[in-house]
């Protein structure tokens, strides 16, 4: 029951800090970026700890695995997109503006 | 006041084995499903942008709006695992309110976001709209299809904790459903964040 109530109280307290920075910008920038992603990722910590008990089974702990496992994995697909898409978009060699104007045009032929 | 009465009716070693491959299994599960949505984070990152001359993120979000959805969910995590510790204490009252309350947070979860969803689509922007859109809907509404299917499985839970009482394979999968929700809600943690958050920041 505790364990409830302390997550709970935790993410609701991450959810509204986070939000709050946001709205009433109290930070901007990269700056306000990491700060709401550190919040997210404490979030989740504690709702996989407090809710979902991740870390607390007996051995051999197979849960545990398959998560570090699926991290992994997510990390190089999602670190790896986006690495290829920076580049990508790098190579094109052109600033945003100019990206989006060839965008606009090359839908227009219809492809 | 019912006494509590536990549920370890003579649960044979078969039995705790077959019940704990079935959780890592559908842990696993979760797990697979948390890759799935990964791949819908990158193409929304990558895609954020491309708002093919539209509005983006910023002009269309509604931030109390979605704070809303984001309290509703969190405090349906939160009424789920205070179901799953009544089952355990064998109260079949509480686990039926418990879960009741949280199917109704969750219906007006997503309630809300389609109420979201149909205002955009009406004013123009719908999934076909440009590619930030297209990306939007898919990652946004795979999650909302997955608290759909959710919902779904706190009215089966509900008959079937009525129909056979707390029995072993029911509050096995009442564990399964508890760890589905409470995922979920993790899920959402990274839409509020990276989506509306960092779409309007």
């Amino acid at each position: 029951m505790k364990s409830y109530i302390i997550g709970f109280i935790s993410a609701l307290a991450l959810t509204l800090v986070a939000y709050l920075f946001v709205v009433n910008h109290w930070a901007t920038g990269d700056v306000l970026i990491w700060i709401i992603m550190g919040l997210a990722a404490l979030q989740v910590v504690v709702q996989l700890v407090f809710f979902l008990h991740l870390g607390r089974e007996q051995k051999p702990q197979w849960n545990g695995a398959a998560f570090y496992f699926m991290l992994i994995v997510l990390v190089i697909i999602v670190a790896g997109s986006l690495w290829i898409m920076y580049h990508l978009n790098y190579n094109m060699g052109m600033d945003p503006k100019q990206m989006e104007e060839y965008m606009l045009k090359q839908s227009s032929k219809g492809f | 006041m019912n006494k509590p009465v536990t549920v370890t009716h003579a649960l044979s070693n078969e039995h705790i084995e077959e019940a704990e491959t079935k959780h890592l299994g559908f842990w696993i599960y979760l797990m697979t499903d948390c890759i799935l949505f990964a791949t819908l984070f990158a193409t929304y990152i990558v895609l954020r942008g491309n708002t093919y001359g539209g509005p983006g993120g910023k002009e269309l979000f509604d931030m109390p709006f979605v704070l809303a959805e984001t309290l509703i969910l969190l405090i349906s995590s939160f009424t789920c695992g205070l179901a799953l510790l009544a089952a355990k204490a064998g109260r079949k009252a509480y686990v039926a309110v418990l879960l009741g309350v949280t199917f109704l947070l969750g219906a007006a979860f997503l309630g809300l976001e389609l109420t979201e969803f149909t205002k955009l689509a009406a004013e123009g922007h719908n999934w076909q709209a440009s590619a930030f859109l297209s990306a939007f809907f898919t990652l946004v509404g795979t999650h909302g299809l997955h608290i759909a299917v959710g919902l779904l499985w706190i009215i089966v839970m509900m008959w079937q904790i009525i129909s056979r009482g707390l029995t072993a394979g029911v509050m096995r999968r009442l564990t399964l459903f508890s760890l589905f929700w409470h995922f979920l809600d993790v899920i959402w943690i990274f839409i509020f964040t990276i989506v509306y958050l960092m779409g309007v920041a």
